[in-house]
């Protein structure tokens, strides 16, 4: 296969960055996505050109490094699947696609098609932990989870925040993967303790760090490679509504060094 | 198109507690989901309210003493409790609450939604969402209009009646009279059509904002939700295309 890739070029975040053109070719349908563009970086630097600069890491599609838009559609458009998962077949000979960077006030931009998602983790750091008791461990099945519950929180839990929901949502909101990550925890009986606490930061720290609201066009459902479901969100939406009805008001702010763009409320 | 994004954050350890206010209500509006719930509460009022306004409308199938009689019982109901007109302004005053608070909440989430993608896609495709849901906000704008102009003209007569048409509680003879104006007819459909749009969006955003929505009952939701707005919807053109029409007169 031949194909024709616009890719955005960007050195970093402080210079301005443009569409480039490139053309690889000989691609097998076999190969991941990512090998191919391990075909033209391999072209590139034989040239002595600077190689295009992306996430990546497992390859599996469960580390959640790697992703960026193919045609407008984040990770490809292949339902449930990383981009590092997407097969070659999945594409013609002589298609033009078009490579972008997740584009979001919280996720800047490190180079080409490789952004800072380390607003996912101050999110996480705000509320996503359990207290667990020091000791012995406890024996298996002393705490007793109901299947439906289990399930429902494997659910929650498969989030590799890759960052699509928000490159796909048109107001570029986190909401389904907070959701996840809340709901990972607050379904559990482990996740009990600090349940109101937990909801309440990780919404505040989600909206400190400049991500938008959720207006349902479902768009992060449709492009997310774990198929995390959107009742999350209104799930989420009761429970901010039960820990603020249970007096809950005290959130923890994970400060950054710096502070990337003014955000007002 | 060119971009120039923000420096790279650097991931901080620093740890430090903020508090919300503490007034339940004040502290569920300084919150982005809470102005959600806000907006789901107050569009849940207006849609009961669209619902029976529709019914109201209804009457003008019944004849001209049937809707005027509507018209005076909404003003004479709980009487002598409330006085003439009470139920009614105790209505008017929470569905302006509503309306108000919906706005409100609508334009400070949509700014931030704004905010939060300074340099936009090159290619963007959306592949879940509906044409109602992309126009909520223009829908929305086109709403608050269509209400200002809607009091002015059916319930002060204050605009799109010639002087002496207009008469006050003659709900079937200013219908009559209005639909027969081109341009009014032509506002009131379009209007007709963004409140369709916006309730199909509406009423199921409003049931999974508030946390109704499960893997189960998604489909049925949706499908409640459209119905309603195209029932709302053909109840609301009714009376003003068989009045153009001439079958009412």
């Amino acid at each position: 296969m031949n194909l024709k890739l616009k890719i955005w070029r960007q050195a970093n975040a402080s210079v301005r960055g443009k569409f480039e053109n490139y053309v690889v070719r000989d691609i097998t349908p076999d190969m991941s996505f990512l090998e191919m563009l391990d075909v033209l970086n391999e072209d590139l630097l034989s040239r002595g050109e600077i190689p295009v600069a992306f996430d990546h890491d497992c390859r599996e599609g469960i580390c959640g490094s790697c992703g960026f838009l193919i045609n407008g559609v984040a990770h490809g458009g292949q339902k449930g699947t990383t981009v590092c998962q997407l097969a070659m077949r999945f594409f013609k000979d002589g298609d033009s696609l078009t490579l972008e960077p997740w584009r979001a006030q919280s996720f800047p931009l490190v180079r080409d098609l490789a952004v800072n998602r380390s607003a996912f983790d101050r999110i996480i750091q705000s509320g996503g932990y359990i207290s667990a008791p020091t000791g012995g461990a406890p024996d298996a099945n002393t705490i007793l989870v109901p299947k439906e519950i289990a399930d429902s929180a494997f659910d929650a839990a498969a989030c590799i925040g890759c960052g699509a929901c928000v490159a796909a949502c048109p107001n570029s909101s986190a909401m389904l993967f907070t959701a996840a990550k809340v709901h990972q925890l607050n379904l559990l009986p482990q996740g009990q303790p600090q349940r109101d606490q937990r909801s309440l930061s990780m919404i505040v720290a989600m909206e400190e760090e400049g991500f938008g609201g959720c207006t349902n066009h479902r768009e992060c459902e449709a492009v997310c490679p774990k198929d995390i479901p959107i009742q999350f969100i209104g799930q989420m939406n009761r429970e901010l509504t039960r820990a603020l009805r249970h007096g809950e008001r005290k959130f923890a702010h994970v400060t950054r060094d710096a502070e990337p763009a003014e955000v007002k409320r | 198109m060119n971009s120039l994004a923000t420096a790279p954050a650097k991931t901080g350890r620093a740890i430090k507690p903020g508090r919300l206010p503490g007034n339940p209500a004040l502290a569920l509006w300084s919150t982005p989901i809470g102005k959600k719930v806000v907006m789901a509460v107050t569009g849940g009022i207006l849609v009961l309210f669209v619902i029976v306004h529709m019914i109201g409308n209804l009457k003008m199938f019944a004849g001209a003493e049937t809707i005027d009689a509507y018209a005076r019982f909404l003003r004479e109901v709980a009487q002598p409790e409330l006085g003439y007109s009470g139920l009614l302004w105790i209505v008017r005053i929470i569905l302006l609450v509503s309306v108000v608070l919906h706005i409100v909440a609508a334009a400070q989430l949509n700014r931030m939604n704004r905010l939060a993608r300074p340099v936009g896609y090159e290619v963007k495709k959306n592949i879940a969402t509906s044409y109602a849901a992309v126009l909520m906000g223009w829908g929305g704008v086109l709403l608050a209009i269509f209400i200002v102009f809607h009091i002015l003209h059916f319930t002060l007569g204050a605009v799109g009646f010639k002087p002496g048409q207009y008469e006050d509680l003659q709900v079937y003879h200013n219908m009559i009279i209005a639909f027969h104006v081109w341009w009014i007819f032509a506002f009131y459909m379009v209007s007709m059509v963004a409140l369709c749009f916006h309730l199909d969006h509406g009423i199921w955003s409003m049931l999974h904002t508030l946390g109704w929505n499960t893997r189960k009952n998604r489909r049925t939701l949706r499908a409640l939700s459209r119905l309603i707005a195209v029932v709302v919807f053909l109840g609301f053109i009714s009376a003003p295309i068989a009045v153009m029409a001439g079958w009412l007169h």
